[in-house]
C-alpha cells in the first residue's frame, strides 16, 4: 500500500489527528482557553483540505471506498460540524461546569464525526457497522454530557438503550445477508442479492436499523426525549449531521446493494415517508418548547427525503444530497439561534421569543431565514431543495405521495410561521434582553446564512452535485 | 466595439446611486442624497453625449448605413440550445437618441427638484426613486432583447408607481398610483403573451435577429396562422397593447391624468418625456417586424394613434387643472407619434413617418418637460393648480412666463420652434398615406394650439388675482433647468434629424414641405387667435360658448365618461358576475376544506400524543411492532409482484 492510497482516507486521518491533539492539549495544560481556537483552526484546515483535494479509489479490497460524491458528503458533514463547534463555543467556554470538560466534548464530537466518515465511505457491511458504532456510542456520551441534569442523564440512557436495540436488529439483518450470500462486500452483494423471503427480511432489518438513525416513523420515538434532554448543540448534531450521514449511507445501500429490491423499497418508502412527515408534523404543531419543536420538525423534514429515493435515479441522488446540504445549513441556523439564546438566558419556550425582533434584530433575522428555508419559501435555498424533491416524485408519477407532501409542507409552514410571528409581531412586556454573542457563534451563524441565501440562487451548485452523483 | 465599453458604466452608476440614496439616504442630510443623485446623472449625461458623439460621427456607420453595435451581451438564462435570454447593451440610432433624451431630461429634473422638493419629507427617498427610474429607463432602451426590455419595462412601471404615490399619506395619490399600476400591468399582460408567442414562432428574443429584414424571424413568421389571421399580426397587436398601456393610448389612457398626483418634476420626467414614450420606442424598435409581417397591426396602430390624439386634445380644451391639461396634451402628442409610426413605410422617403415619429419624440420630450416644469414653478409660487383661480402671473414670474411661451409656441408648431419641424414631417407622412388621418391630425394640431394658449393666457394674462402672498420667481436651480430646456425647445428643430435616425439606418434627407407647412401653421395661428379672443382678458365668451354647446361640453368635460365605463365594467359586471362566485367558492369550498384539514390535524395531534409516553420499553415495543407491520407489508408487496 503506497502513501497515495493511504491518503484516500485523509479526511478520517486528519479528524482522528485533531481528536488526539485535542486530547493531548487537554491533558498537558490547565489553560483550557488555548484549546478551542487551536482546534477550530485545525478543523477549518481539514474542511478546506476536503474541498480542494479530491480523491477517488478503493482500499482494503473494497472495504473502504472514496468517490467524488462521498467526498462531497464528507465536506457537507465537516462544514456542519464546524458550524456546531463554533456554536457551542459560548456554551462551553462561559459555563464553569462545561468548561472543565471542554477537551472531552471536542474529542468525542470529532470521534463521532470520524465514525460517520468511515460509515459513508464503507464498501462492506463490516466497515459500515464499525463506522456506525463509532458514530453512535460517542453521541450517547454527549447526550448525557450535562450529567448533573436529570433530563440529560435520562436522555443518555434512553439513547443507548434504543441504539442497542436498533444495532441488534441491524446486525441480525447483516448476518442473514451474509448467511444467504456468503459475502458482505457491497459489490459482491450487488450481483448476488435476489428477492427471496429471507433476504427480504434481512433487507427490512437493515432498513429498520438505519431508519432508527434517521428517525423515520415508527422508529422515531426515542428522538423526542433524547433531543429534549441533550444539550442544544448535541441535539442539532443529532438532528442534522447524524441524520444526514445516515440518509447518505441508506442512499448508497439502496442504490447499490438493494437495487434489485427497488420495487419493494419504492413502495415501502412511500408509506414511511407519508407516515413520517405526517406524524412529525402532528407532533411538532403542539410543541411550545423551541428545542423540542425543532426536533419534531426535523422528523417531519426527514419524511421528505424518501421522495428523492423513488425510482432510484442519479438525479434523485443528487437531489437528496442537495436537500441535505441545505437542510444542514437551515437546521443549524435555527438551532444556532436557540443555542445562543439558551446559553445566554436559559429560555427555550416559544413565548419567551415574543418581541424578540425588538431587542435582537440580527438573531431574529437569522432565525427567520432558517425557518423560511426549512418551510421552503422562495427565494431562500430550502424552497429549491424541496421543489426538486417534489419534481422527482412527480416525474415518477407518485402523485398521491406528492399531494400528501404538499399538504405537509403547508402544515409545517404554519408552525414555522408561528415562531416568526412570535418574534416579529407578538408584543411582550419583557422581551429577551439584547444578547451579544461571541465571535465563534457569529461566524457559525454567518456560514449558515450564506448557505441559506446562496446555495439556492446559484444553480451551479446543484449542477456540480449532479455531475458527481453519476458515479454512485 | 471597445470604445463603447464606457457606456456600460451608465446603468452601474445609476444603480449604485439608487442603492446609496435608498439605503443610506435616510441617515444623511437630505441634500447629500439630492447632490449624489444629481452628480451621478450628470456623469451619466456626459457619458451619454460622449457615446452619442462617437456613435453618430465616428463608429456608428458601416458604409452609408448606421448599424447596430453590441458592446456587451452576456448569457443570463438558457432554455435550450436556440432559446436564451441575454443581458446586454445595444447601440443603434434610436437607442442612442433615447440615451440623450432620457439623460438630458433626467438631469434637468434632478436639478430642478433640488429647489422644488426642498424641505419635503422623504427627500432622499425621492432621489433614490428617481435614480431607480432613470436606471430602469436607460436599461430599457439599451436592451438587446425583448425579454430584457420586458424586465426593465416592469421596473419603470414600478418606479412610476412609487413616484406617483410619493405623497402616500394623500388618499388620492395612493388611488392614482394603484390605478396607474393596475392599468399598465393589465396591458403588460398582453405584452407578455405577445413576447411568449413571438418567441414561440421565431425561437429568439434577440432584436438583431428579430428585426433583420432578410432574417429568418420575418420570413418564417408570416406563414403561421392563428384564428384565420396571421399569427404575427395577433402577436404584434398584443405587444402593441403593452405599448398602449405604457403610452396611454385610448382606451388605456385613463391612468395618465390621475398620475399627475405625483410631484410635478416626476410628471415632467416620467409622465411626459420618457416613460410614456416607451411604447413608441418599442414599436420603433420592432419596426421592421411590423412593416414586413404585421401590416394589419400597423394599420390598427395608425388609427388608434389618430383617434387618441384628437380625443385627448378635445378633453384638454375643457379641463381646469393645469397639470391635467398638460397630461391630456401628452396623450394627444403621443398619439401623433404612434400615428406617425402607423403610416410609415420602410426605407428612403417611405420611412419618413418613422423619422418624424422619433423626431417628434425628441422635440416633445424637451418642450413637454419644459411645460411641466413651468407648471411646477407656477404651483411652487402660488400653491394652486386650478386655472380658474390664477391669472396675471407674467409680472411675478418673468422667467417662467417667457420659457412657457416658448414651449407653447413649440408644441403648437409655430416656426422656427422645434415642434414645427417634427409636426411638419408627421403631417407630410400622414398626407402621403391616408387623407382622413391627415385631416384629423391637422384639426388636432389646431385644437392643440388653442388649448395650449388657453392655458398660457389663463395663467399669465386674463384676470388679475389677489394672492395671499405675493408670488415670487422660483430659485436658481429651477430657473436654470427651465432656461436650458427652453433653449432646447427653441433650437432642436434645426437638427437634420433624418441624417441620424431613419427606418433602415440609411440617412434620409429632409426638408420643409411648404404645401403641408403653410396650412398647418395657419391652422395653428387660428387656434391661437381663438384662444386670444377667449382668454386674453377676462370675459364671458367662454361661458357663452360652452353653454351654447351644452351637453356636448358636459360630455367632453367628463372625459367622455370613459372612467365611468371602466367602473361599470369592472364593478358592475366583472366583480358581480365573475369575482362574486369565485369568492364564494374560495370562502366556502377552499377555505372550508382547509379549515377541515386544520381541524382534523389538531384532533389527531391531540389523540396521538399518548404514544410519546417517555417509557423506553414502550418505544422498543412500537419499534418491533413497526418492523412486523413492515414485514407484512413487504409480504403483501411481494405477493403482488
Amino acid at each position: 500500500m503506497t502513501i497515495d492510497q493511504f491518503l484516500l482516507m485523509k479526511n478520517e486521518i486528519l479528524l482522528i489527528a485533531i481528536a488526539v491533539i485535542v486530547l493531548i492539549i487537554d491533558l498537558m495544560t490547565d489553560n483550557k482557553k488555548i484549546l478551542f481556537p487551536v482546534m477550530i483552526i485545525l478543523f477549518i484546515f481539514t474542511t478546506v483540505i476536503g474541498f480542494i483535494y479530491q480523491t477517488d479509489g478503493e482500499l482494503f479490497g473494497g472495504m473502504y471506498r472514496s468517490t467524488p460524491l462521498i467526498n462531497m458528503m464528507k465536506n457537507i458533514l465537516n462544514t456542519g460540524v464546524l458550524i456546531i463547534l463554533l456554536q457551542s463555543a459560548g456554551w462551553l467556554i462561559n459555563k464553569a461546569e462545561n468548561h472543565e470538560n471542554i477537551g472531552g466534548f471536542c474529542f468525542i464530537l470529532i470521534s463521532s464525526l470520524a465514525g460517520m466518515c468511515f460509515m459513508i465511505s464503507s464498501g462492506d457491511f463490516l466497515m459500515f457497522y464499525l463506522g456506525l458504532e463509532l458514530a453512535t456510542i460517542p453521541i450517547a456520551a454527549l447526550v448525557a454530557y450535562e450529567k448533573m441534569k436529570f433530563l440529560s442523564a435520562e436522555a443518555g440512557t434512553k439513547f443507548i438503550l434504543s441504539a442497542v436495540l436498533s444495532s441488534g436488529i441491524l446486525l441480525y439483518g447483516i448476518s442473514i445477508l451474509y448467511g444467504t450470500n456468503g459475502s458482505i462486500l457491497f459489490k459482491d452483494l450487488n450481483n448476488s442479492v435476489e428477492i427471496t423471503n429471507l433476504q427480504a427480511l434481512a433487507f427490512i432489518f437493515i432498513l429498520s436499523g438505519i431508519a432508527f438513525k434517521i428517525s423515520l416513523v415508527p422508529f422515531h420515538l426515542w428522538t423526542a426525549d433524547v433531543y429534549e434532554g441533550a444539550p442544544v448543540n448535541i441535539t442539532s448534531f443529532l438532528s442534522s449531521i447524524s441524520k444526514a450521514a445516515s440518509v447518505f449511507i441508506l442512499l448508497i445501500l439502496l442504490f447499490t446493494v438493494f437495487i434489485n429490491f427497488s420495487e419493494i423499497w419504492n413502495e415501502l418508502l412511500v408509506y414511511l415517508s407519508i407516515l413520517t412527515m405526517t406524524i412529525g408534523n402532528l407532533f411538532a404543531i403542539r410543541q411550545q418548547n423551541l428545542k423540542r419543536f425543532l426536533a419534531f420538525s426535523s422528523i417531519a423534514q426527514a419524511g421528505f427525503i424518501p421522495l428523492g429515493f423513488i425510482g432510484g435515479t442519479s438525479l434523485g441522488a443528487s437531489t437528496v444530497l442537495y436537500f441535505l446540504l441545505i437542510y444542514v445549513f437551515s437546521n443549524l441556523g435555527a438551532f444556532g439561534v436557540v443555542s445562543v439564546v439558551t446559553s445566554a438566558t436559559g429560555k427555550e419556550s416559544m413565548n419567551d421569543y415574543n418581541g424578540f425582533y425588538k431587542t435582537n434584530r440580527g438573531l431574529s433575522i437569522v432565525m427567520m431565514l432558517s425557518l423560511f428555508s426549512l418551510a421552503g419559501i422562495p427565494p431562500v435555498a430550502g424552497f429549491f431543495s424541496k421543489f426538486f424533491l417534489f419534481t422527482i416524485a412527480a416525474k415518477q408519477g407518485y402523485y398521491f405521495l406528492l399531494f400528501i407532501a404538499v399538504i405537509n409542507a403547508t402544515i409545517s409552514l404554519y408552525y414555522y410561521l408561528l415562531v416568526v410571528k412570535a418574534m416579529f409581531i407578538n408584543e411582550n412586556e419583557q422581551p429577551i434582553e439584547k444578547i451579544t454573542s461571541d465571535v465563534y457563534a457569529k461566524l457559525g451563524l454567518a456560514i449558515c446564512v450564506l448557505g441559506i441565501v446562496f446555495t439556492g440562487l446559484f444553480g451551479i451548485i446543484f449542477d456540480y452535485i449532479n455531475t458527481l452523483s453519476k458515479g454512485i | 466595439m471597445e470604445i463603447f465599453n464606457i457606456t456600460g458604466i451608465i446603468p452601474i452608476i445609476l444603480f449604485a446611486s439608487f442603492l446609496f440614496t435608498g439605503l443610506a439616504g435616510g441617515r444623511l442630510k437630505p441634500m447629500v442624497s439630492g447632490i449624489t443623485g444629481t452628480l451621478s446623472i450628470f456623469i451619466v449625461t456626459a457619458v451619454s453625449y460622449y457615446t452619442a458623439y462617437k456613435y453618430f460621427f465616428e463608429f456608428g456607420k458601416a458604409g452609408n448605413e448606421y448599424i447596430k453595435i453590441i458592446p456587451f451581451n452576456l448569457m443570463w438564462l438558457q432554455f435550450n440550445d436556440t432559446l436564451f435570454i441575454n443581458m446586454g447593451i445595444l447601440l443603434d440610432p434610436i437607442s442612442v437618441m433615447m440615451l440623450i433624451v432620457i439623460s438630458t431630461v433626467s438631469l434637468m429634473v434632478h436639478l430642478y427638484s433640488l429647489g422644488y422638493m426642498k424641505g419635503e419629507t422623504g427627500f432622499a427617498r425621492f432621489y433614490s426613486f428617481l435614480s431607480l427610474f432613470t436606471f430602469s429607463m436607460i436599461s430599457l432602451v439599451i436592451s438587446t432583447n425583448l425579454f430584457q426590455t420586458y424586465i426593465f419595462w416592469e421596473l419603470v412601471g414600478i418606479s412610476s408607481y412609487l413616484l406617483i404615490g410619493y405623497y402616500y399619506s394623500k388618499p388620492s395619490a395612493v388611488a392614482a398610483s394603484k390605478k396607474a399600476f393596475i392599468v399598465t400591468r393589465f396591458a403588460d399582460l398582453g405584452f407578455l403573451i405577445g413576447i411568449l408567442i413571438l418567441s414561440y414562432i421565431t425561437k429568439t428574443f434577440e432584436y438583431t435577429t428579430l428585426t433583420d429584414p432578410n432574417g429568418s424571424a420575418i420570413n418564417q413568421g408570416s406563414s403561421v396562422l392563428f384564428l384565420g389571421l396571421s399569427a404575427m399580426n395577433v402577436t404584434l397587436i398584443l405587444i402593441f397593447i403593452g405599448c398602449a398601456g405604457k403610452s396611454a393610448m385610448f382606451p388605456l389612457h385613463i391612468w395618465l391624468p390621475d398620475a399627475m398626483e405625483g410631484p410635478t418634476p416626476v410628471s415632467a420626467l416620467i409622465h411626459a418625456a420618457t416613460m410614456v414614450v416607451a411604447g413608441v420606442y418599442l414599436i420603433a424598435r420592432l419596426f421592421p417586424l411590423y412593416i414586413f409581417s404585421g401590416a394589419d397591426a400597423l394599420n390598427v396602430i395608425a388609427f388608434i394613434g389618430t383617434f387618441t390624439s384628437l380625443f385627448a386634445a378635445l378633453i384638454a380644451t375643457t379641463q381646469m387643472d393645469i397639470k391635467r391639461i398638460l397630461a391630456f396634451s401628452t396623450i394627444s402628442q403621443i398619439g401623433f407619434m404612434i400615428m406617425s409610426l402607423g403610416v410609415s413605410g420602410y426605407g428612403d422617403t417611405n420611412g419618413l413617418g418613422f423619422t418624424a415619429s422619433m423626431f417628434h419624440l425628441f422635440t416633445h420630450a424637451m418642450f413637454k418637460a419644459l411645460l411641466f416644469l413651468c407648471a411646477g414653478a407656477v404651483i411652487h409660487a402660488i400653491h394652486l393648480n386650478n386655472l380658474n383661480e390664477m391669472g396675471g402671473l407674467r409680472k411675478y414670474l418673468p422667467v417662467t412666463h417667457i420659457t412657457f411661451l416658448i414651449a407653447c409656441l413649440a408644441i403648437s408648431g409655430i416656426p422656427p420652434f422645434s415642434g414645427f419641424f417634427s409636426k411638419d414631417e408627421i403631417l407630410t407622412a400622414a398626407f402621403a398615406k391616408n387623407k382622413l388621418i391627415f385631416t384629423t391630425a391637422l384639426i388636432t394640431a389646431g385644437i392643440t394650439a388653442f388649448y395650449m394658449f388657453r392655458l398660457y393666457f389663463g395663467i399669465f394674462w386674463n384676470k388679475e388675482v389677489k394672492y395671499d402672498k405675493t408670488p415670487h420667481e422660483a430659485p436658481k436651480t429651477m430657473t436654470t433647468a427651465l432656461i436650458i430646456l427652453a433653449v432646447g425647445s427653441a433650437i432642436t428643430g434645426f437638427i437634420p434629424f433624418g441624417n441620424f435616425v431613419s427606418s433602415n439606418g440609411v440617412p434620409l434627407e429632409s426638408h420643409i414641405h411648404f404645401e403641408i407647412a403653410i396650412p398647418a401653421v395657419i391652422t395653428a395661428l387660428v387656434g391661437i387667435f381663438v384662444a386670444y379672443i377667449f382668454y386674453k382678458k377676462e370675459n364671458n365668451l367662454p361661458v357663452r360658448v360652452s353653454s351654447a354647446v351644452g351637453g356636448l361640453y358636459g360630455i367632453i368635460y367628463r372625459k367622455f365618461f370613459i372612467d365611468e365605463i371602466y367602473i361599470f365594467i369592472t364593478k358592475g359586471l366583472i366583480f358581480r358576475f365573475i369575482s362574486g362566485p369565485v369568492v364564494w367558492f374560495d370562502r366556502h369550498i377552499v377555505d372550508g376544506t382547509m379549515n377541515g384539514i386544520a381541524f382534523i390535524t389538531n384532533l389527531v395531534s391531540e389523540k396521538i400524543k399518548y404514544f410519546q409516553s417517555g417509557q423506553v420499553q414502550q418505544y422498543a415495543y412500537v419499534m418491533l411492532s413497526g418492523i412486523i407491520i413492515i414485514v407484512i407489508t413487504v409480504i403483501y408487496i411481494l405477493s403482488n409482484l
